[in-house]
């Protein structure tokens, strides 16, 4: 089997991999819900990372730094809300502002934490089920993000589904000026979304620099938040295929690791970009298809609203 | 209450002024985020601005390399700011600069020791066609299969950095190195230096081929035929549809026009002042472009400015970082709060902001 890597590990990993791309992407699946399109993911998903570090370092609670992540990467996505919701400003170019801006601020805020090690982010004690030969070791030990990140899955399905606050923002999502003409705050609406999408990018980027890595270095986040953006694109903008994208990628990772730990006769560099690579034939196929992709998406992502009555 | 009353038509006024009252803004808040580093602000904010310009002790070195590292900025600023205006999105420059550097230096070395005059110029324009080759990708996948830009192009900046890893570890390394990464430096071979032209200026062929740039921006936007179309895509795309002016060609030469830019700055910076295909070769230039283009107000005048301002704030930097032990990420920090106040400031000059009373409900 694949060189000598065991499969159930092999799964184990993967699971653990696809975290952060999977939260951040759903994060963002809600905000191009409501139509807004912000590409700061990774500026946000570093600023998590970062201040997710610095908190449960500081706290030497790792809880306590997830918690911080997500506040720090929402205060970050308060940013674009205010500058694109309120000042009406470019939503792609202020994506990218948050991006550079986050990279630069996350290095100097990390500068006197490089080479600690964070507080270790223990396993949920699953009893039984985790002596379960092979699914045990591959799904049932792990740390509670990998269970949660699921979970929220499930929550954002359900509720964009669902529920009425759902049916909302969609609708704001699809057409604002209607939205706007039924009543509905859509300023509101949309600021709140980005504030949502922020906190999830803020924990995707925490569980990198608390689990997965685990430790602070510059530029951590090595381009997941970019992943994540492609993946919503991927997912058609619905919930369950962006779960399917995070383990698809998660595993194309974790693969492309294993086979470099395994001492692959393929160059290292070919297989770390292979991520990539993959992530934009991917956006190819789908994107290709009849446009189908480009119909999926919310009809106003994108525009800015100005209530002018 | 404050409200936003919709322009009927842009502020001509504040579309001139409002980047200065974003770089004044940046500094106030800059100035604010020396302050909680515990440097003293107004020190600071000389060191950078000030200091490499008209200090007695380092201007004599750092005023040339305000053209060394403005030529990369606006060059590739120039070729960014054509797809921004007509709304297509390359922020990919930062993989094309590296392409072109890796086409220039493999171009130069392959033919490496025949000493000619010829291989300079066949080196710039190796490295051209790589930026033009990269940008060709998100473009190609574009027009055919209408995949995102954005993501294709910036996704393939981490593909052009593994590349650089490999060439600079593998086919392009020093023979002679003893086994350390890194090409031989091209700037000590004679035949494919690109050399200071002027002795104390920091005037290279990249320098002369930016303001080249500029002024065939300027009469690409203001004269031709093409720079209108540019522009009409950018502002109303049905309009522009109705005029005949066809989106996928637009695609393919606003991408290919600033790959081939930002190939240009990556020849002329790995043949002058890096010297070396390196694993650390880019630092950024390709992203800080994108500041510079929005600074300069899409227009090659304006980024001519904006690249010198943004070339002083990283040889500032350098000098802050050295006199007062600020750290380099803080002029990156700062680099991106200017951006935020430009595109805040912008408001002005599409609304007009007027006190209103709260009307009775």
């Amino acid at each position: 089997m694949f060189g000598g890597i065991d499969p159930a590990l092999l799964i184990a990993a993967l699971m653990v991999n696809s975290v952060p791309i999977m939260l951040a992407a759903t994060g963002e699946l809600v905000v191009e819900k409501a139509g807004v399109l912000n590409l700061g993911v990774e500026g946000m998903m570093i600023m998590g990372a970062i201040c997710g570090f610095v908190t449960a370092v500081v706290t030497g609670n790792p809880y306590l730094g997830f918690v911080g992540g997500a506040l720090g990467a929402m205060a970050l996505s308060a940013v674009f809300g205010v500058l694109t919701q309120v000042l009406q400003t470019n939503q792609v170019a202020t994506g990218l502002a948050l991006t550079l801006f986050g990279l630069g601020l996350s290095s100097l805020i990390g500068q006197s934490y490089v080479g600690i090690k964070p507080p270790a982010t223990g396993d949920v004690a699953l009893g039984p089920l985790a002596d379960i030969p092979f699914l045990g070791v591959a799904v049932f030990s792990h740390d509670w993000m990998v269970y949660a990140s699921i979970a929220l899955v499930a929550g954002v399905w359900w509720a964009l589904k669902y529920s009425r606050m759902g049916l909302v923002l969609r609708a704001v999502g699809e057409s604002h000026e209607a939205a706007h003409a039924l009543g509905y705050k859509v300023t509101r609406i949309r600021f709140i979304a980005v504030l949502f999408g922020g906190a999830l990018a803020g924990l995707g980027g925490a569980y990198i620099s608390l689990v997965r890595v685990p430790q602070w270095t510059d530029g951590i986040t090595a381009g997941a938040g970019w992943i994540a953006l492609a993946i919503v694109v991927f997912a058609s903008w619905k919930p369950w295929r962006v779960l399917a994208g995070a383990y698809l990628f998660g595993g194309i990772s974790v693969l492309q690791l294993n086979l470099q730990a395994a001492g692959s006769a393929i160059p290292v560099e070919y297989l770390s970009m292979a991520p990539y690579l993959i992530t934009i034939l991917v956006l190819v196929i789908m994107s290709s298809g009849r446009g189908k992709a480009a119909l999926a998406a919310p009809a106003c992502l994108g525009q800015n609203f100005h209530a002018s009555r | 209450m404050l409200r936003l009353e919709k322009r009927p038509s842009p502020s001509v006024f504040w579309e001139r002024a409002s980047p200065f009252l974003a770089v004044a803004l940046t500094m106030v808040a800059g100035g604010i985020m020396f302050w909680i580093l515990g440097k003293n602000p107004f020190e600071a904010i000389r060191t950078i601005f000030w200091d490499p310009l008209f200090n007695d002790q380092f201007a004599a070195y750092s005023r040339p390399q305000l053209l060394v590292k403005a030529a990369p900025l606006i060059l590739i600023a120039i070729g960014l700011s054509l797809g921004f205006r007509a709304g297509i999105w390359n922020i990919g420059a930062e993989g094309q600069y590296i392409m072109g550097a890796i086409f220039g230096a493999a171009a130069g070395l392959a033919v490496y020791p025949v000493e000619s005059r010829l291989i300079f110029p066949v080196m710039i324009l190796a490295g051209a066609f790589g930026g033009f080759l990269w940008a060709m990708i998100p473009a190609l996948l574009k027009t055919v299969f209408r995949t995102n830009e954005i993501l294709v192009s910036l996704l393939l900046v981490y593909v052009a950095q593994n590349i650089l890893a490999m060439m600079a570890l593998g086919a392009l390394r020093n023979p002679e190195g003893g086994g350390f990464p890194g090409s031989r430096n091209l700037s000590q071979i004679p035949s494919m230096a690109n050399p200071e032209l002027i002795a104390g200026t920091g005037m290279h062929w990249g320098v002369v081929a930016a303001f080249m740039a500029v002024i065939a921006g300027y009469i690409l936007l203001q004269r031709h035929i093409l720079g209108f179309q540019i522009k009409l895509a950018g502002q109303a795309p049905r309009a522009a549809r109705f005029a005949g002016v066809s989106p996928a060609r637009l695609v393919v030469l606003c991408l290919g026009i600033s790959g081939v830019l930002a190939g240009l700055a990556g020849v002329f910076e790995v043949t002058g002042p890096a010297g070396q295909i390196s694993i650390d070769f880019n630092v950024g230039y390709g992203f800080t472009a994108i500041i510079v283009a929005f600074l300069g107000r899409l227009n090659p005048v304006g980024i001519l400015f904006a690249g010198l301002l943004m070339a002083l704030t990283y040889i500032g930097g350098e000098l802050a970082q050295l006199m007062l032990g600020l750290p380099s990420a803080a002029i990156q920090a700062f680099q991106g709060m200017l951006l935020f106040f430009l595109l805040a400031t912008d408001l002005l000059t599409n609304f007009r902001v007027r006190l209103a009373k709260r009307e009775g409900a």
